[in-house]
């Protein structure tokens, strides 16, 4: 197993399924933050198989998680203070998603008003079916 | 309620109430003649639409009221790269309540959002129509004296036409209503509806030919394949004559079904089925006036207990 040091302040995004953390590493804007950012791709997990993991060390209000239940249900959150595990989260699909996800619909207003807020509400949590306030349209995982 | 956006704004007995006040503006329009003195209306319409915007002017104008606005995006400060939210706000100060055209999905709603005055959607892209959809249930309830336990046949684009998702919408609400999806699967009605229609236990069916199911129909909705909604002028061109209802094909409707068009037509209904009692489409645009002066009087406040 690959050991990558502990952090003092920060995440671990843990149980990420196996090839999806580059994923996750672009929609947290993780390479825009100057900060130390570990990826481990394809690490042995009795429970998976395989899985992702991602290290993020930052002050632990930079970073907005609401996303991640979207992308992959399964993932474990563990925040980090003063090198110590201080929560255990596993995030619940949050009710509305603000500045988080762009609508990719070419006819929706939210492509060319200026300084619109991008809201997502969850319409259908059953099927996990987020849809874009302004035109309804679904958020596809692969946008 | 304070805006318009979608038919779902508007609960059943909202509904209904708004239909009994249309009913009485068209059984009393001299009552209603001078209640909107003083007040205006802004036509806000960022893409043309002479029948949306003419049933809007002309429902505040009957009330005594006044109109402003613009009939077209190119127009208006939009050609210079104003925001909806900044022009609303403008907008606000000018008039009493808005009725907004625009061909961005949502971008009412966003107006909604910063103004000051009641906003209608007035259509917005190949999203919502709700007064269209005001306009189509109060001439069912007129002229075939119920909303609730009848088959409709939607045909035609019903992947684009917004009026189909707001009248499928909200006819869901009422009890026993039973839908028939007539289209080519290139223009079959979006997802995002049928996922509704499941959830709610709702029976619907969806096939290509008209000529299967008229005979099960009620009411006959039929929409125009829109020009504008095409990003390829061949696929136009393919499907726009696909659905075309004719004389012949009547033969075999049933002698009561209502036949509804939002208008404009291109030849989706052949001109010799407008003389058949059935063709309903002309006094539903009568119907549209009145539905409109109720919403107007609604929002604003001034709408009396009938």
């Amino acid at each position: 197993m690959l050991n990558v040091g502990k952090i003092e302040e920060g995440f671990v995004i843990d149980h990420i399924a196996a090839g999806k953390s580059m994923q996750i590493y672009d929609h947290l804007g993780l390479g825009k933050l100057d900060c130390s950012v570990a990826i481990i791709k394809n690490a042995r997990s009795v429970k998976m198989g395989k899985k992702d993991i991602i290290k993020v060390e930052c002050p632990i209000d930079t970073l907005n998680l609401d996303i991640l239940p979207i992308l992959d249900r399964n993932i474990n959150i563990n925040v980090i203070k003063d090198g110590e595990i201080v929560e255990k989260r596993h995030l619940a699909l949050p009710r509305e998603i603000k500045n988080v996800l762009k609508c990719r619909n070419p006819r929706c207003i939210s492509s060319i008003e200026q300084g619109l807020t991008h809201v997502f509400y969850l319409a259908d949590e059953e099927n996990e079916i987020y849809r874009c306030r302004y035109c309804e349209e679904k958020f596809s995982e692969s946008d | 309620m304070e805006h318009l956006m979608n038919p779902l704004d508007l609960s059943v007995e909202e509904m209904d109430k708004m239909f009994d006040l249309a009913t009485d503006i068209e059984h009393n329009p001299e009552k209603y003649r001078h209640i909107c003195d003083g007040k205006r209306i802004a036509t806000c319409f960022y893409e043309p639409s002479t029948r949306t915007r003419l049933s809007f002017e002309s429902a505040m104008l009957n009330l005594g009221g006044q109109v402003i606005g613009f009939p077209d995006g190119g127009v208006s400060s939009a050609a210079k790269g104003e925001s909806v939210a900044d022009t609303i706000r403008v907008v606000s100060c000018f008039a009493d309540i808005c009725a907004m055209r625009h061909p961005k999905e949502g971008a009412p709603y966003v107006a909604a959002e910063h103004s000051s005055i009641p906003v209608i959607n007035a259509g917005d892209g190949g999203h919502q129509h709700p007064t269209q959809t005001l306009t189509d249930l109060l001439t069912i309830r007129s002229m075939q004296g119920r909303l609730d336990n009848f088959t409709i046949g939607v045909c035609g684009d019903l992947k684009f036409g917004r009026t189909t998702h707001s009248l499928v919408n909200a006819l869901a609400r009422y009890e026993g209503v039973k839908f028939i999806f007539i289209s080519p699967p290139e223009l079959r009605i979006p997802d995002y509806i049928t996922e509704m229609l499941e959830t709610k236990g709702i029976e619907f069916s969806e096939v290509i030919r008209l000529e299967d199911r008229i005979s099960e129909l009620d009411v006959l909705y039929m929409t125009r394949v829109q020009r504008e909604r095409f990003f390829n002028e061949d696929d136009y061109v393919r499907l726009k004559d696909f659905y075309i209802l004719t004389t012949e094909k009547l033969k075999s409707a049933k002698e009561s079904m209502l036949i509804l068009h939002p208008l404009p037509r291109v030849n989706e209904i052949a001109v010799d089925v407008d003389s058949d009692p059935r063709a309903a489409y002309f006094k539903q645009v009568q119907y549209g006036v009145y539905v409109r002066m109720a919403l107007i009087l609604t929002l604003l406040g001034l709408a009396p207990e009938v």
